[in-house]
């Protein structure tokens, strides 16, 4: 066999293949360096990825594809791989060299899918990476006669500290158009009869281009991808034939499925023999050590906890005051560019649209930054499958695997990185699985609502000396009412929607290393710069859309009038808007006994009052006139319109309006419900004046509209609900399909109405006994 | 016949007998290595016993006792 030399000037394809952790994306990266591309494959949520360079003025296109541990698919995205390798893939195309990457301290292991790739007939170079790890253990290697032994070029690597790359270059090059020897025949002469013989009939059938390792998937793999994709096309014929050519083989003693194993590692002994030398004993290495502790049946998991704790702990200390930075600066912004413009609804359309809408946007980075920081971190080093391999036994009550912890743990921050994280699933039913319940888990966006309803509605009751309180034990439960609803939610869609047997959790717990920064950041950068591209420009334009529906129809040049006379008045007062400022931050600053000097300069700010007092009715007025103007907007009157859907749940139009301006992010709700209580929409969570509103709203028969029930019942549907168009937008990206977004928003949404109105009138009824 | 789920002693080593059955399970598993003839040795549990941690052809792997129950072994 031999490949068709690629055109002298044209780029040369290679795609990248090995076992997980053997470093993979490492040298990608070190090969590439952050200049890579990153997509999806139609139709399935592998994810693409092609990077570039130049060596000896020859244009390199590098496809990285998934770590497998073989070549025999299982599934549509496990297909992705060999399509691509066998150049079927449209995208991709013609594959001029396959670098297939091997654990240097494990190679038995890892040449299993070195055979199989050698299967394909085409130019390969195997790269030894981590050798130095190797070395270390006092494993030997003897690359000439192993590169001789499998016909093609074998270089030792240590792609993490940047050493032999060049090499792995050269042996691209050179390997690009060689001719390629026939791929060792492993196994026996029936078996490449039987595959042969499928290819005619094939052939016969209509389809003359299955290429041989085709054919061989699909007599080895009992029920696998290649098999039921085919079957499909030819259900009448092609099962008889199969069944027929694995009852030949079976007689000859070649018994499939099992044989293949079997076969393969008997080669990789044999290749091995006089190549590679191991340690009779194999020696405690550092990492073995370690692992007596994080792996420790108790020491395990306290040790778990404390590394748990303290990501959740920096990602609050370092990423919510960036967070708050984000917010201001997005504040400042507007501001500044509103003070540039004339009121008008141009002006509205970029404070409140744009800057808004990307704001919205930035506002997350902060924590998906941190959050992947510390996944790629603990991924990097090898701890991620120590974590899974500690929670699996929890999981499993779930019907998912330890493999899900860590993304739905990180989800307790923000669902997108969790989202996102769920990558190292390679089940893919787990995967989606844990994809469409981690949005339950309750983020931090929540919390200002839990802190609105908290503290405005509920009685702090402390019990034991101040040590329990109400308000905190609701805070916690809110916190986890989302995680508990997922259990069965979990459960529920592993029965109906995922069906399928239990997936076994087979895993390798690689070796400790110490994580690569390089690779840490680059990945930490790639999802960031994912999330900003992808989901962003999405999430964008919902904002716009949201802006538009709360801005259009109503008339608006009353509200421009007010906002011009704030302007002018405001100038005219300058000094005494500081003078005030520097007074509140004054009385703030004292201490609470100092009584004598709080009265001091409370006089002083009443003094100042009746300058003020023009500027704060206008304030005011045009605070009335927001709400009015809400109030008449698309959202105001779909609001209105959808009042008795959401009565039962012992809502108003308000809560209802309130409630849809925060479907695409769900902490829009304080400032929405600041806008229709006309405070303005620059209230917070904790502004009392807010408090006081909420208190004092009322039904037509004068009735207060929020009691603890609706209280309770808003808190809960925001617990359940969908309001994030980032994480749906995420969910798209991850799952290829918008399918599950809105599935995830469907269900979402029902478990939110359902469980407002179940605690709404529960709550009532309770009360009324 | 004795399975890898009868291992309970830390360090100790067992030779691969086979691996039952032929669905997608038992596939992997001798993807893994875990193929007739192989040595392998029990290296710890997980906190609730489940899942169990083995040394195979020089590297650590993680097995459920549902599929440690699947592999027939001879305690050496």
């Amino acid at each position: 066999m031999s490949s068709a030399s690629p055109s002298t000037a044209g780029p040369i394809t290679v795609a990248v293949i090995g076992n997980p952790n053997t470093g993979k994306s490492t040298l990608f990266t070190a090969l590439t360096g952050i200049h890579s591309r990153i997509g999806n494959y139609p139709g399935v949520t592998v994810e693409k990825k092609i990077g570039k360079f130049q060596f000896n003025d020859r244009e390199i296109r590098l496809v990285d594809l998934p770590g497998t541990y073989s070549l025999s698919p299982r599934s549509l995205d496990e297909m992705v791989s060999v399509e691509v390798l066998l150049g079927r893939q449209a995208e991709v195309g013609k594959i001029d060299v396959v670098v297939c990457i091997a654990d240097a301290s494990n190679l038995e292991r890892n040449l299993y899918l070195t055979s199989q790739i050698l299967d394909l007939g085409l130019p390969t170079v195997l790269v030894l990476n981590m050798w130095d790890v190797a070395v270390s253990r006092g494993i030997t290697v003897h690359v000439a006669e192993l590169s001789q032994k499998l016909g093609i070029a074998v270089i030792p690597c240590e792609a993490h500290r940047h050493r032999q790359i060049d090499d792995v270059k050269r042996a691209i090059l050179t390997a690009a158009g060689q001719s390629v020897s026939a791929p060792p025949r492993v196994f026996p002469p029936e078996f490449y009869e039987e595959g042969l013989r499928l290819q005619s009939i094939l052939k016969g059938w209509g389809d003359p281009d299955v290429p041989f390792y085709v054919a061989e998937r699909m007599l080895l793999d009992v029920g696998g991808q290649v098999e039921s994709s085919f079957t499909a096309r030819f259900p009448a014929q092609l099962p008889d034939e199969l069944n027929a050519a694995r009852e030949r083989l079976k007689t000859n003693g070649f018994r499939v499925p099992s044989a293949e194993a079997k076969v393969r590692y008997a080669w990789v002994r044999e290749t091995l023999t006089g190549v590679l030398t191991v340690p009779p004993e194999r020696p405690a290495t550092r990492s073995d050590r370690l692992d007596q502790w994080l792996t420790h049946r108790t020491w395990g998991l306290v040790a778990f906890a404390v590394i748990m704790f303290l990501v959740f702990q920096s990602i609050s200390t370092f990423a919510s005051p960036l967070m708050g930075y984000c917010e201001m600066g997005q504040q400042a912004i507007g501001d500044y560019v509103g003070s540039w413009m004339s009121p008008g609804p141009f002006r509205s359309l970029v404070v409140d649209g744009v800057i808004g809408g990307v704001g919205g946007i930035l506002v997350f980075l902060p924590q998906i930054c941190f959050l992947f920081l510390f996944i790629a971190l603990l991924e990097d080093c090898g701890y991620m499958a120590r974590a899974a391999f500690l929670m699996d036994k929890l999981m499993t009550k779930v019907g998912l695997s330890g493999k899900s912890f860590v993304p739905l743990m990180s989800s307790f921050a923000c669902a997108i990185p969790g989202i996102m994280a769920t990558r190292t699933i390679e089940n893919r039913r787990d995967r989606m699985v844990t994809i469409l319940v981690a949005p339950l888990m309750s983020c931090s966006a929540r919390f200002p609502v839990y802190t609105l309803m908290i503290v405005a509605f509920i009685p702090n009751v402390t019990w034991l000396g101040g040590w329990i309180s109400l308000h905190g034990l609701l805070f916690f439960g809110m916190t986890f009412l989302g995680a508990a609803i997922a259990i069965p939610v979990a459960w529920l869609f592993k029965k109906t929607l995922f069906r399928g047997e239990t997936p076994p959790f087979v895993m390798e717990l690689p070796g400790y290393k110490w994580p690569s920064p390089h690779i840490v950041l680059n990945r930490v950068y790639d999802r960031a710069r994912a999330f900003v591209t992808r989901a962003g420009t999405l999430i964008f334009a919902t904002s716009i859309l949201i802006w538009a529906a709360s801005y259009f129809p109503a008339d608006h040049s009353r509200q421009y009038q007010i906002e011009d006379q704030i302007e002018q008045t405001r100038a005219t007062v300058q000094s005494e808007l500081s003078q005030h400022n520097e007074l509140e931050k004054a009385i703030k600053a004292l201490p609470e006994d100092d009584t004598a000097q709080k009265e001091v300069l409370e006089q002083k700010l009443a003094e100042l009052q009746p300058r003020l007092e023009p500027l704060n009715k206008l304030l005011e007025e045009k605070n009335v006139i927001s709400e009015t103007l809400l109030e008449k907007s698309y959202l105001g009157r779909f609001g209105m319109m959808i009042e008795p859907v959401v009565k039962p749940l012992g809502w108003d139009w308000r809560i209802g309006v309130g409630v849809l301006a925060s479907f695409p992010a769900r902490e829009v709700i304080v400032s929405t419900l600041g806008t229709i209580y006309s405070l303005g929409g620059d209230v917070d969570e904790s502004h009392s004046g807010l408090h006081q509103a909420l208190q004092n709203s009322k039904w037509q028969d004068g009735r207060p509209v929020y009691t603890i029930p609706v209280a309770l019942s808003i808190m809960v549907f925001f617990a359940l609900c969908a309001q994030c168009v980032s994480t749906l937008m995420v969910i798209r990206r991850e799952t290829n399909s918008w399918k599950w977004s809105l599935f995830t928003f469907a269900y979402m949404t029902a478990l939110a109405y359902i469980g407002a109105l179940a605690t709404f009138q529960i709550g009532t009824w309770m009360i009324a006994r | 016949m004795k399975t890898l789920k009868d291992l309970h002693q830390p360090g100790q080593r067992a030779e691969i007998v086979d691996v039952t059955g032929d669905d997608a399970v038992a596939v992997r598993l001798m993807e893994m290595g875990l193929t007739e003839g192989a040595e392998i040795q029990l290296v710890g549990f997980a906190p609730l016993g489940d899942p169990i941690e083995f040394l195979i052809r020089g590297y650590r792997l993680s097995l459920r006792k549902a599929e440690a129950a699947r592999v027939a072994i001879e305690v050496l």
